[in-house]
């Protein structure tokens, strides 16, 4: 393979994983509540933003990246308690309009606590660049690609093998039928919020030691994630995983052969595209009559 | 036939109050569906619930099972009033719902279907449950690593019935198990809902089609526009003019 062309690969998966990240966020929100949540880049840039701070201030790595992901999956839980519960009866639409609100607010507290410069966590293993076949991978790039496979495995066992796991499921495909069998959706909702924002903060985490992370960090992350969720069919949690990787490899492949001008542009022409052509996603099921 | 281990009621004195609805109201957004309906039903009776589309007869049944709002009113379960309890306290405490038009988690295969009816139970009743109802519902076995959603409505019905059933139920609440099935199908329907009956369990049903539902009912109810128009012994009411003329069409 070129060198060229399997180092621009290497730098779009790692892109992609973390867009992948966003993206399984953005999902398992709109399985469990039918909303998209705006707020879902502020989670991620929450927990690469605390992770850095506690960092910076002396904790070391591995206890600052955990209390990271911690801290953002709070805040999501809070996020959903005192702003999206309290709408519970209004339409999808207004609660949609609440998380814009919140990710400004988000963005807002961190400005104000943490100042506007960028942070960065120290890189995991090193900054030497591994040799591949002619490219280079950092091996933070490595822990990028680990985190988010592991995230997937852990979900799939999750939602395949707990009983919370599949009660969130089940809410997902029928909300009454759930609360039937006495699923308790409230608490699949917070728990939504949560760990959509757990699961994006630890690709905050990861990502921090190359791309460096500030206040306004999420809004393109965020946005990103939703194209990414998006192509591959919204709520659908390989959709998200394809979504993410091939939206960080066009991305990857634009900023290497085209132009590095172009590349945040392509996501957003992408979508539109796609949601002409195909608007349940590219692995999205094909919305059926419910009888 | 050997009684069902799934039903395992604790036995109950018979004409117990298991159920006690007390002068409920609910109300959707601003307009009152249910005008102060008073219902009971006794341990081990199959109590139907008949009346016109819009009676309000699936709106009493949802405010039973905690997933519609009570504007005032009271509902007991054992004497214990439920009536501000959440949606999966109520199935804790033995309430276990079919839906109107099933609502089985169509991507879901039967078997997962059925699993999820025990939500709330211990997970070593899984195995037996599932015998059992594959036992009462043996086309379910055949099929069960088929998605729900692509069996037939007759099947679906089976796979909502099951689910409940799997949930131990103290109280069984059918909303409309009859609807738009095949007559065949409704047929059987209904024989399992009397043999579920006559093994013990307390049914609560709700039917447009009011000769199957009174002619199996112990004890019935016809609710209009909201309210309990009349009541007794199902035979009573089969036999009542008003009934035939407004539900029988005689």
């Amino acid at each position: 393979m070129l060198p060229e062309l399997l180092q621009f690969i290497l730098s779009g998966m790692t892109l992609g994983a973390m867009y992948m990240l966003s993206a399984l966020g953005f999902s398992m929100i709109y399985n469990a509540s039918g909303v998209i949540n705006f707020a879902q880049g502020e989670f991620i840039m929450a927990g690469g933003m605390a992770a850095s701070f506690l960092s910076a201030a002396g904790v070391p790595l591995p206890l600052a990246c955990v209390a990271g992901v911690m801290i953002a999956g709070l805040v999501g839980g809070l996020v959903e308690r005192l702003a999206v519960a309290p709408a519970r009866d209004a339409a999808v639409a207004s609660i949609i309009i609440i998380t814009i609100g919140v990710s400004m607010i988000l963005r807002g507290l961190t400005e104000i606590l943490l100042g506007k410069r960028p942070y960065a966590l120290p890189h995991f293993s090193g900054e030497a660049p591994l040799a591949l076949r002619g490219a280079t991978i950092l091996p933070q790039s490595l822990w990028v690609l680990a985190a988010g496979a592991l995230i997937v495995l852990g979900l799939s066992l999750f939602f395949g093998r707990t009983r919370i796991g599949k009660g969130m499921l089940a809410t997902s495909y029928d909300r009454l039928a759930a609360q039937l069998v006495g699923v308790d959706v409230r608490r699949v909702l917070t728990l939504s919020f949560a760990l959509s924002a757990a699961i994006g903060a630890v690709g905050g985490v990861v990502i921090a030691p190359i791309s460096t992370v500030a206040y306004d960090t999420g809004m393109m992350l965020g946005l990103k994630g939703f194209v990414a969720a998006t192509l591959g069919g919204l709520g659908s949690g390989p959709g998200a995983v394809f979504g993410g990787l091939f939206l960080g490899l066009i991305e990857a492949l634009t900023a290497g052969y085209v132009s590095s001008a172009y590349k945040d542009a392509v996501p957003f022409i992408l979508v539109f595209i796609v949601l002409v052509l195909r608007p349940q996603g590219l692995l999205g099921a094909k919305p059926t009559d419910r009888i | 036939m050997r009684a069902l281990a799934i039903i395992e009621q604790k036995p109950q004195e018979a004409g117990d109050a298991l159920l006690t609805v007390d002068g409920l109201t609910s109300a959707y957004s601003r307009i009152q569906v249910l005008h102060g309906v008073s219902i009971q039903v006794s341990a081990g009776q199959l109590v139907a619930l008949v009346g016109a589309n819009g009676a309000g007869k699936t709106t009493l049944l949802r405010c039973i099972s905690g997933v519609q709002p009570i504007s005032s009113g009271s509902v007991l379960m054992q004497g214990k009033p439920i009536t501000g309890a959440s949606a999966d306290a109520r199935v804790r405490a033995g309430v276990c719902q079919v839906p109107e038009g099933r609502h089985v988690f169509a991507p879901m295969t039967i078997e997962d279907n059925l699993r999820m009816g025990t939500h709330t139970r211990p997970a070593a009743e899984i195995a037996d449950g599932l015998e059992e109802v594959f036992t009462l519902f043996p086309a379910l076995r055949e099929r069960r690593h088929q998605p729900a959603g692509v069996l037939s409505g007759g099947q679906q019905q089976m796979v909502a019935l099951g689910r409940a059933l799997m949930g131990k139920p103290r109280l069984l609440l059918l909303d409309e198990p009859s609807m738009g099935l095949a007559p065949l199908v409704v047929a059987d329907i209904f024989r399992i809902i009397r043999m579920l009956r006559d093994t013990g369990m307390t049914i609560l049903l709700v039917e447009q089609n009011a000769r199957a539902a009174l002619s199996i009912a112990d004890h019935a109810y016809v609710m209009e526009s909201g309210r309990i128009a009349l009541q007794g012994r199902g035979r009573d009411l089969l036999k009542n003019d008003e009934v035939r003329r407004a539900y029988l069409g005689m």
